[in-house]
């Protein structure tokens, strides 16, 4: 996923990632990500759980008016 | 939190020997104008794909490097999940689609100006290519000719 991020960023158009696993995510570096304290399958939290859903996609979103010179992996 | 050693041996090999490749790493590009004015698009990493596509590939040697195009009216519920790694609970995502591919909360953020408005189109790939040489010269870069085609500001890429 990390791949197709840095080529969309490529055409100058900005990402943002949602990431369960740091370990990984630190590796990948990718310019902005969020990550979720849930396991593997659950990004966006529960299933069914607009609440959840809508409150990650926006912290998720609200990273993209900042640029840092490393990555920006965020906790939700 | 997941992490790596929650994964089954033969997943946790695979990881261990993929190669991390790096672009010159730069920051990401900054959204220019708010966000109740952005057109957003999801890209994600589940390989979904509508009953009427082909499935993805998991016999692809290096991995299917393909991708689907969903248009903002699929129906969520008919979406396939074609990965069949058991590196990953399938219970929610088969459950609750919007898990991975939010289109409904993407359409309730614009009807609440919390956005612009959803994308016309969205995306899918498998995640876990080993071999990804065709992903970056090829799919990615048709992706992002069509989400940079279609006016698309901004875009949240999810994973499973």
């Amino acid at each position: 996923m990390g791949l197709i991020q840095s080529v969309i960023e490529r055409l100058g158009i900005p990402t943002v990632s949602i990431t369960v696993c740091k370990e990984l995510t630190v590796k990948v570096r990718p310019p902005r990500a969020l990550f979720v304290d849930r396991p593997f399958g659950y990004p966006l939290g529960a299933p069914s759980d607009a609440g959840l859903q809508t409150s990650i996609i926006l912290a998720a979103l609200s990273l993209l008016q900042r640029q840092v010179g490393e990555p920006l992996i965020v906790d939700y | 939190m997941a992490h790596f050693s929650d994964l089954k041996l033969t997943y946790r090999i695979y990881m261990a020997a993929y190669r991390y490749r790096q672009f010159d790493w730069r920051p990401g590009a900054v959204l220019a104008k708010p966000l109740a004015e952005s057109r957003i698009a999801i890209v994600t990493t589940a390989a979904l794909h509508r009953p009427d596509q082909p499935t993805f590939d998991e016999s692809v040697k290096g991995g299917d490097w393909s991708y689907r195009e969903l248009p903002l009216d699929v129906d969520l519920a008919s979406l396939r999940v074609a990965h069949k790694s058991d590196a990953f609970d399938h219970t929610g995502v088969e459950t609750d689609k919007n898990l991975v591919l939010p289109l409904d909360r993407l359409r309730e953020l614009a009807a609440e100006r919390m956005i612009g408005e959803p994308a016309p189109r969205h995306f899918s790939f498998m995640g876990s290519i080993p071999a990804p040489g065709r992903l970056v010269d090829q799919t990615a870069p048709e992706v992002a000719a069509k989400l940079r085609d279609d006016g698309v500001d901004a875009i949240l890429l999810t994973p499973v």
